[in-house]
């Protein structure tokens, strides 16, 4: 193949700033997730699940 | 009555805890059909013959072009959502916008690398300040732009309307992109694909540059919507830590 020095850096560094973009975009997600599991754990609900975890219970 | 109902979905769709549940069913689809795409679309882009006088570096094209298009389609997304935000204060819109910006910032620096690899054995020199380049690292600077005032303010609704105006006034830029090269003289090809009287590229070239094209798109939207929903999930919590916070002193 000629010129693969300039097609597979291309290619590469294409990889990597994708690979990176979906790595940060799942692991804000993960990290979301959990924050609001703990909010749950302690407690501290949103007004309108708090609202409807009531009703059941009515 | 069926414009009635049409606007009842599309409203439907704008309410936060519906686009939620709307983006667990897609998105497990979305992202399927975006690796099937890219595997396709990167076996063709190997696989295809060299060009006649580019030779092989034809293959740079099937990942900066699409990433270039991008930058400018994302751009064009956030102008969108801008309106939402000044015209219809709606604040998913303002979840849009500042969602796609890192995306937006992340292809316009794809396009920008690669272009530069590729103009290296083709042009004989990395960078040329000429139209073209200088108006595409414009819009890699007003990306990174927006998203550090967005992260500048701590009040999100206010980020949103300060941003949704720089986006506004920013969008001058993508015509010239997609012009500056019939407008002035530059280094870089004219258009060959999207032209009013039909693509000049060869098929050969065409159909991994198209697939390429959707797969890329498709990766688009796909994190797009993954980024709106962490935002939305945000937002949420730093609410419900207000909140909490407010009892709290009220009880003490």
């Amino acid at each position: 193949m000629s010129h693969a020095f300039y097609i597979y850096t291309s290619y590469g560094v294409t990889a990597l700033i994708t690979f990176s973009l979906i790595a940060w975009t799942v692991l804000d997600g993960r990290a979301r997730r959990r924050e609001m599991a703990e909010l749950e754990a302690a407690g501290i609900r949103r007004r309108s699940s708090v609202s409807a975890h009531e009703g059941k219970q009515a | 009555m069926t414009e009635s109902l049409a606007i009842t979905k599309f409203s439907d769709l704008a309410n936060p805890t519906r686009f939620l549940a709307l983006a667990a069913r897609l998105l497990p689809w979305m992202a399927g059909l975006c690796c099937l795409l890219f595997a396709i679309g990167l076996y063709l882009a190997f696989t295809t013959e060299g060009d006649y006088q580019q030779g092989d570096t034809v293959r740079i094209m099937y990942i900066h072009v699409p990433a270039a298009w991008l930058s400018m389609m994302c751009y064009s997304v956030m102008a969108l959502s801008a309106i939402g935000t000044l015209v219809w204060r709606h604040p998913l819109a303002d979840v849009s916008h500042k969602a796609a910006a890192p995306l937006g910032a992340a292809f316009t620096l794809i396009a920008l690398i690669t272009g530069s690899l590729w103009g290296k054995p083709m042009w004989g020199t990395w960078w040329v300040w000429d139209a073209r380049l200088t108006s595409v690292f414009i819009l890699f600077l007003m990306y990174l732009g927006i998203i550090a005032l967005n992260r500048a303010m701590d009040d999100p609704s206010k980020a949103a309307r300060v941003s949704a105006v720089l986006i506004l006034i920013g969008f001058v830029n993508i015509p010239i992109i997609k012009f500056s090269v019939d407008w002035w003289n530059t280094l870089h090809q004219p258009a060959s694909v999207i032209r009013m009287d039909g693509p000049t590229i060869d098929g050969e070239f065409l159909r991994p540059l198209l697939i390429m094209a959707i797969a890329y798109t498709l990766l688009f939207f796909t994190l797009h919507m993954m980024a709106m929903r962490n935002e939305i999930w945000r937002r949420r919590i730093a609410t419900q830590r207000r909140m909490a916070a407010r009892t709290a002193s009220r009880e003490v």
